[in-house]
């Protein structure tokens, strides 16, 4: 039914074909030429296509029938929290009152869309239980970068400049420690216990006036709850460091638990998670960043404020950890996560974490008989199997997870996190009905069935996808990544 | 609930399986004195009909105003058939290409962003898209710092914008490099000032602007040199839509190009979101940080992308990656792609040519005012800064009576005024005949 | 069975140290270009870098991989094999003929703290 479509738009392009239309030049006489001298102007021509408008609509509609959305089936993706994306999100983001705004608009003339912003970041200290939020930082990398900023500088304002070191668990994800260390902190593991969470033991010898803080995700990698949290939140302030949440994982306990009331004194939250804004494909999405009380002045700059008479205004502080983006963030994606927050109400955010528990304890117990489990128990919004039960196939997390896409799902998060070696970590969310759940499970076991009945299928899956297993190692080796070094 | 598909028989189901008695033991393991136990303090569901109502209340909050102001954000015309194809469902809520095979979509959209974005700049690689102009730049001063090995300092123009220039800062606090402003001159940097503070032989970077702060289009003829003789990198943060008609950065020998890609097309959206591009030389691609997509084939000998040398990245090299950015700005990725699809280079050079004589012709009628003057004798494309003779904060309040965003204000007496496309004769003189009349 | 030549110092880590005089010859071994998979980049040091044992001069990647390149002597890099920027695939082919990089020794004592070929064979239980 779908053709099978494999151009890229510059093949498409004709000499001569245009696909803009602009208004009349109404000032006579004005010519680039003349006003801008010869050596500053551009020589060469810049070889982007040339195609209709209906060209353009074609092409790109043609690609997207070769991608994978959480509209187009069931994307477990571990870590991922990819949920339903509500249209009414996007409609009210593309409003016109305010998708207009130039940055530089007074403030008198854009009191809506800083009460948008006040708002939203009202709401989120309010089920995070921490005082206030920036809402600036572009992504959760960024707003985890932008954490540790506050971190480091709430040492720098006391005269403390020997706490350097960050301390990170052996099972965290790679963004933590490379955050850290583009913000000039060194990077201390502590191990994990056999349970997968933070080894309390190991943790306390770490603890020393170098320490600036300790960076963790509840629940964590393993969708484990970290019960000691209370007692790690003690030592780690008893010795002068700061507490800094993770938001990666905060789908497993809104509504049930706060950041802030564990003890977490800096914190970021994945807009594009927890809140329902779109992936896009990899952005963009939103990283805001909260604090608890006495930390508010280290936000970056700028910050939106209420005065006595309830006007918004936007405010600059001088002992601001910064300024890590161009305004307030991403807009576009703060008008949506507001949108999200205001059709649940008050009534059902708080469903959120326990519906998304309870998928994942469904799946996870639906599949421990052909999918080795670890780590048992009752997990939070995902979980983590080590490869198939039955270890005789050969049949390796990759191969299971591509098998996945020839039945119409998206795979799994593979190979993390690193503690196993066949890592395949599960994370349903909250908006998939039973019935899908249930599917995605006869699918997993057919699979785990195959593997012992027929591997070579299995091993040689992807079948059915537009393309199949691709030559990674030559892409690496002899990168080409324009147009024109295709051509060669 | 319409998001939430469980009815209380599916839960009752759910629970047994999962080998729980009751919604709460899910959460059982947890302290007690760390369970939330009131009510938020949130507003009640609303259904959409009160969330459109809703916004469109607080959307009255807002003014509508007709946009002279840039100062990097420009009010460009954006094709209709943009929208529709980004919020196509396949596209808007696919997460990263993780899974190549079905992801040859976006990796494909990525692969002709790339492409598109090193034909404007020159320069051989581009990569996957970063946030937006301000952290791509302080992400280019990283690179150069990264390339130097053992230099940490770099040299930014104070002709840079100002909302780049605190970025920059901010992020080289925190890295342990030093950045030192070089003077500008007239409206432009001061050359001299800046062969001077590269002759320490510690400097990493010069990170420049085209056009700049002010609009200005700056002549870099030697800069390039003069970097390359001491062993530093030039950056150049350029305007990408400008790019059409001005020099691209690989003909002013920059190593690195980088800015925002706002002006395609993207709409102002309060600020965000955008999208940030970063191109560098083929002798730097192992220094440039985030998401690349580069060609290769299937099993079958069949064309296809994805994502490579994710070996520099996050994920794999931990606190030894170029950088912590995971992922990049797909979709505004692809919204500034399609705009250059439908626009290709004589649609942009159209734009170009549109905005300058637009902004050309009111410069000129402003001076005319005798209200105003230029604040530099320099050449410049489609935004200007002006000297006023009255405070700057009167002319742009008389402005707003008139629905006009005046510029940005940029000193007591002086006004940034940028013009695109979009604006009319009729716009343009209504804003003349309020100052002359001031 | 991995191939292990005789006559080379080895480490715990990998590397190998070919000694020819007061020059050091180091690269990965077999074992560990097997472990790797197909090597598609060799980060290299600069000419005139110090390296020192124990601590990192580089990194060799495989697509979804990367290991950090531990120098087993020290001393000051005066030669890097140019032929792995063009065909990182050598190190696969043959890790032996195909050293890394060249260094002048500063402690031609320090190889005594490394393995024979018989103790790495041992080592990785071969």
């Amino acid at each position: 039914m779908i053709r099978n479509y494999d151009k890229l738009i510059f093949e498409l392009s004709k000499e001569g074909r245009t696909g803009y239309s602009l208004p009349k030049n109404e000032f006579e006489g004005y010519c680039i030429c003349k006003g801008i001298p010869q050596n500053m102007q551009r020589t060469d021509v810049p070889e982007l296509p040339q195609v209709t408008e209906f060209d353009v609509v074609r092409h790109y509609t043609n690609l997207s029938n070769k991608n994978f959305g959480v509209d187009t089936g069931f994307y477990p993706l571990g870590s991922c929290t990819m949920k339903y994306n509500p249209r009414i999100n996007e409609e009210i983001a593309a409003h016109p009152a305010f998708a207009g705004l130039h940055p530089d608009y007074p403030v008198e003339c854009t009191q809506g869309a800083l009460e948008v912003y006040y708002n939203l970041a009202q709401s989120l200290s309010e089920v995070s239980g921490l005082a206030a939020f920036t809402l600036n930082p572009y992504a959760g990398a960024h707003g985890e970068l932008t954490g540790l900023m506050i971190m480091r500088k709430y040492h720098m304002l006391r005269g403390d400049y020997k706490r350097t070191k960050v301390i990170v668990p052996d099972s965290a994800h790679g963004t933590n420690p490379a955050s850290a260390a583009v913000c000039g902190l060194q990077i201390v593991e502590v191990k994990s216990t056999a349970k997968g969470t933070v080894d309390v033991e190991d943790l306390k010898p770490l603890l020393d006036d170098t320490v600036a803080g300790i960076m963790m995700t509840n629940p964590n990698t393993l969708g484990i709850f970290e019960t000691e949290i209370p007692e790690i939140s003690r030592l780690v302030h008893e010795c002068g460091g700061l507490l800094y949440y993770d938001g990666a994982n905060l789908n497993a306990v809104l509504g049930k638990c706060r950041p802030g009331d564990m003890g977490f004194d800096i914190m970021h939250i994945n807009l594009h998670k927890t809140f329902s804004t779109p992936h896009g494909g990899g952005g963009p999405g939103d990283g805001p960043v909260g604090v608890r009380a006495g930390l508010e002045h280290l936000l970056p700059n700028p910050q939106v404020k209420k005065d006595a008479d309830g006007q918004f205004y936007i405010d600059t502080d001088e002992s601001s950890a910064g300024y890590v983006s161009n305004f307030l963030g991403n807009f576009g994606v703060i008008m949506r996560a507001y949108t999200y927050i205001l059709t649940l109400g008050r009534e059902n955010v708080k469903m959120v974490g326990p519906l998304a528990v309870l998928n994942a304890n469904y799946v996870k117990e639906s599949l421990k008989a052909d999918y080795y489990l670890p780590i048992e128990g009752v997990c939070k919004h995902e979980f983590v199997f080590d490869g198939l039960v039955d270890k005789s196939t050969g049949v390796t997390t990759l191969d299971i997870a591509k098998r996945l896409l020839d039945y119409g799902y998206h795979a799994p998060t593979i190979y993390f996190p690193l503690l196993f070696h066949q890592s395949i970590m599960i994370e349903p969310t909250e908006t998939e009905s039973k019935e899908t759940l249930d599917e995605f499970i006869d699918v997993m076991k057919r699979v785990a069935r195959e593997a012992a009945e027929n591997p070579d299928v299995v091993k040689s899956a992807p079948h059915t996808t537009p393309v199949r297993r691709l030559d990674e190692t030559t892409a690496a080796r002899y990168p080409k990544t324009t147009y024109r070094q295709m051509k060669g | 609930m319409k998001y939430f598909p469980h009815t209380q028989d599916d839960i009752d189901k759910m629970l047994q399986v999962a080998g729980v008695k009751s919604m709460d033991d899910l959460f059982g393991e947890i302290p007690g004195q760390l369970l939330f136990n009131r009510e938020f303090a949130l507003p009640e569901a609303m259904s959409e009909v009160e969330i459109r109502k809703f916004f469109d209340a607080l959307g009255k909050k807002n003014n509508q105003l007709i946009c002279f102001a840039g100062a990097g954000v420009e009010d460009h015309y954006s094709p209709s058939i943009i929208a529709p194809i980004i919020s196509r469902g396949e596209f808007l809520t696919a997460y990263t290409p993780y899974q190549p095979e079905i992801s040859q979509g976006t990796l494909q959209y990525i692969f002709e962003y790339q492409s598109m974005i090193s034909e404007l700049t020159g320069l051989d690689v581009t990569n996957a898209s970063m946030y937006d102009g301000t952290t791509a730049t302080a992400e280019a001063m990283m690179m150069t710092v990264a390339a130097a090995k053992k230099r940490n300092k770099v040299l930014v123009s104070d002709t840079m914008n100002p909302k780049v220039k605190r970025v920059i800062e901010t992020y080289a606090m925190y890295n342990g490099v030093t950045v030192e402003t070089v003077a500008q001159k007239d409206g432009v940097t001061d050359l001299e000032q800046l062969q001077q503070k590269l002759q320490g032989d510690d400097v990493a970077g010069v990170i420049v602007a085209q056009p700049n702060f002010y609009g200005i289009v700056e002549d870099y003829s030697g800069v390039a040199d003069m970097c390359h003789e001491k062993k530093a990198l030039l950056v150049m943060n350029a305007n990408p839509s400008a790019l059409a008609v001005l020099k691209s950065p690989a003909e002013w020998g920059a190593d690195i190009a980088c800015g925002d890609g706002q002006p395609l097309g993207i709409p102002m959206n309060y600020g965000g979101p955008y999208v940030g591009y970063l191109s560098c030389t083929n002798a730097l691609v192992r220094k440039l940080p985030g998401r690349i997509v580069g060609s290769t084939t299937d099993v079958d000998g069949k064309r296809a992308f994805v994502l490579t040398l994710q070996a520099r990245e996050q994920h794999i090299r931990r606190e030894k990656a170029n950088s912590n950015i995971c992922s990049n700005q797909s979709l505004m990725a692809l919204y500034v792609t399609i705009y250059m699809s439908v626009m290709g280079y004589k649609g942009l050079r159209e734009v170009n040519k549109l905005s300058y004589a637009g902004a050309h012709y009111l410069s000129e009628q402003l001076v005319a005012t005798g209200k105003c003057s230029m604040a530099f004798d320099k050449p410049f494309l489609n935004e200007f800064a002006i000297k006023t003779t009255v405070c700057a904060k009167q002319v742009q309040a008389a402005l707003l009576e008139k629905g006009i965003l005046g510029g940005v204000r940029i000193a007591d007496d002086m006004l940034l005024l940028c013009v695109t496309e979009q604006r009319t004769k009729a716009e343009i003189d209504l804003l003349v005949e309020t100052v002359r009349n001031l | 069975m991995s191939k292990i030549v005789e006559g080379l110092y080895y480490a715990e880590s990998h590397e190998y140290v070919k000694i020819e005089g007061e020059y050091g010859y180091v690269g990965i071994t077999d074992y560990a270009q097997h472990e790797l998979g197909n090597v598609v980049y060799v980060d290299m040091p600069d000419i005139d870098d110090e390296v020192e044992a124990g601590s990192d001069f580089g990194a060799v990647e495989s697509v979804k991989a990367a290991s950090d390149l531990i120098s087993p002597v020290s001393g000051v890099v005066v030669e890097i094999n140019e032929a792995l920027a063009d065909e990182p695939e050598l190190v696969n082919a043959d890790p032996y003929a195909n050293w890394i990089i060249k260094v002048k020794l500063s402690d031609a004592s320090e190889v005594e703290n490394l393995m024979d070929a018989e103790a790495y064979k041992a080592a990785i239980g071969e």
